[in-house]
């Protein structure tokens, strides 16, 4: 009896803890929705006011905003195209070929892995200050996709380890080339590894504050507009738009992921 | 035989150089020559329009000394300190519970830890700064139960950046970890308490030691990062307890002094090089730090 009294104890306050941490990680997520809601026009609207849809209606006035929406899409989207693509051609070139230098490019690709996000930052701004590159979409997608391209090598070459490559020389004996290789047996192979690469390397890309912030000129990426909105601040419609991208990441995640799950069979 | 020669014939070099070439070239345009600048500029001086000119000086390197910047890199390194320490305490139950739960929502269990993540960091951190508030939630309910009668001040102290700090990195500390307690071999637990130990000793003589890499990897991520995250020291620590992150960010933007902007990220630098030396020597994996 009083070892199931122990268990039962036991299971009762692991599900309580794990209750607690879950509320701390979902508290602010509460606060930010709930606020989306709020009737309240005036600054700095914190004080409940009552229940509106409005600021879902009024956010698509807000032009500002959108802008700063469709800048970091667009700065998401071009950023993760070319971090997996450069990261997975490399990733395997890396896998299959022994060559000279091999350890340096490994240890450039764990520098913005682990420096400080404001090192980065502010490095690639001297680095276009000096090179007279004009700051704004373009360094945004420059700076991006430096931070990006490790996360899909380290996502592929998971997948990599243990890929076996006699699979390619029967392909290529069977008469395809190294391209049509690559193509058709090579990415297949990989697709789990490299779709984990892209999605981590666009939800890196639109909640990206630090690196943005030295490298974007005038354009005010979302995260950047809310930085600004802070002071005086932030207003429901910005909490409207959060909880919109939070579930259209909710939703973009489930349908890639089962879609690999197929592919991974 | 034949066709084993006709691939040995196929030079590699091409194909090598054509996959790896442009992942190099970019880490090199944008990683290491960006850092060499760095370098350099933090040996440079300014004129007196605050433009950077390349004179050699000392100057800026003298100033890091200064007692001010000093209080700050002390209050930076314990709140980073703090911060690693509280993700530990919060983090290894949690991911032990998560990761050897036998229920069949597991993955789900999992994914809740990163779909707050998800969402805009700052708009989090400004989550907690409207939850903590004056006005906030918080104070509303202890003004209802009578338990105060002006609101409490919560906000804008080095424990509200800490805060910010563990909510903001708890996912680095907790997906090593899961990974090393997830690999734990089930049997060796058992060993240990047909060998007599109690579900003490074996936690500390064996899980401890086997999950080890996951508590050195996690605290590397967090307590790195930790040192840079100027906007968590902004929003919910209020000036009252800034950062290393937050010293660089103002030369750069309101100071306008580069160089010594330059020197300080160069500290910064040192410390992370320092701690991902120790890392490997305590047998770290590198990879482990990426994924």
């Amino acid at each position: 009896m009083s070892r199931k009294v122990k268990a039962f104890v036991k299971k009762i306050s692991s599900v309580i803890f794990c209750g607690l941490v879950y509320i701390f990680l979902f508290l602010p997520i509460v606060v930010i929705i709930v606020n989306s809601f709020n009737a309240t026009t005036s600054k700095p609207y914190q004080t409940w006011k009552g229940f509106t849809f409005d600021w879902y209606i009024k956010l698509f006035d807000n032009s500002t905003l959108l802008e700063s929406f469709s800048a970091t899409m667009t700065v998401a989207i071009i950023s993760t195209l070319l971090s997996t693509a450069i990261g997975t051609i490399a990733a395997v070139g890396m896998y299959k070929y022994k060559f000279k230098g091999k350890n340096i490019i490994d240890g450039l690709l764990y520098i913005p892995v682990v420096i400080p996000e404001i090192v980065l930052g502010i490095s690639l701004l001297t680095l276009f200050s000096n090179t007279h590159i004009p700051r704004g979409m373009l360094t945004l997608v420059l700076a991006h996709t430096t931070f990006s391209i490790p996360y899909v090598i380290f996502n592929v070459r998971a997948r990599l380890s243990g890929y076996d490559n006699s699979i390619e020389e029967a392909s290529m004996d069977l008469g395809a080339n190294r391209i049509a290789t690559f193509k058709n047996i090579t990415l297949p192979v990989l697709a789990p590894g490299i779709g984990a690469g892209a999605l981590l390397a666009f939800t890196l890309s639109i909640d990206d504050v630090i690196v943005s912030y030295f490298t974007n000129g005038q354009v005010k990426t979302f995260p950047l507009k809310v930085m600004e909105s802070i002071k005086s601040g932030v207003a429901p419609d910005v909490n409207a738009l959060s909880t919109l991208i939070l579930l259209g990441t909710i939703v973009l995640v489930i349908l890639t992921q089962s879609n690999l799950f197929k592919k991974a069979k | 035989m034949a066709k084993l020669t006709k691939h040995s014939f196929r030079s590699n070099t091409l194909p090598a150089l054509t996959m790896v070439g442009p992942v190099t070239l970019w880490l090199a345009f944008f990683v290491a020559i960006p850092l060499i600048y760095v370098f350099i500029m933090s040996f440079c001086s300014l004129d007196s329009g605050y433009n950077v000119v390349f004179e050699f000086t000392l100057a800026n390197y003298e100033r890091l000394f200064d007692p001010n910047y000093v209080q700050i890199y002390i209050t930076s390194i314990l709140v980073a300190f703090f911060t690693t320490v509280l993700c530990i305490i919060i983090g290894y139950p949690f991911s032990f519970l998560i990761a050897r739960t036998t229920s069949k929502h597991k993955a789900l269990l999992y994914m809740l830890v990163i779909i707050p993540f998800w969402t805009n960091s700052l708009i989090r951190i400004y989550g907690w700064r409207s939850f903590l508030g004056a006005n906030g939630p918080l104070n509303n309910f202890l003004k209802e139960m009578h338990l105060t009668d002006t609101p409490i001040q919560f906000l804008f102290n080095r424990g509200t950046t800490v805060l910010g700090m563990v909510y903001c990195l708890f996912p680095f500390m907790v997906l090593p970890l899961y990974t090393a307690i997830e690999k734990l071999d089930k049997s060796l637990l058992e060993a240990s308490s047909d060998l007599g130990a109690r579900g003490f000793s074996t936690f500390t003589r064996v899980i401890i030691p086997l999950t080890m890499s996951g508590i050195f990897s996690g605290s590397i991520m967090v307590f790195i990062p930790s040192l840079g995250y100027f906007f968590v020291a902004d929003i919910l620590g209020g000036g009252n307890s800034d950062v290393i992150g937050n010293l660089i960010e103002r030369q750069f933007q309101s100071g306008n002094n580069w160089p010594l902007g330059a020197a300080l990220s160069i500290i910064l630098i040192l410390i992370t090089l320092i701690l991902v030396k120790l890392y490997q020597k305590m047998g770290g994996d590198m990879e482990s730090l990426g994924v």
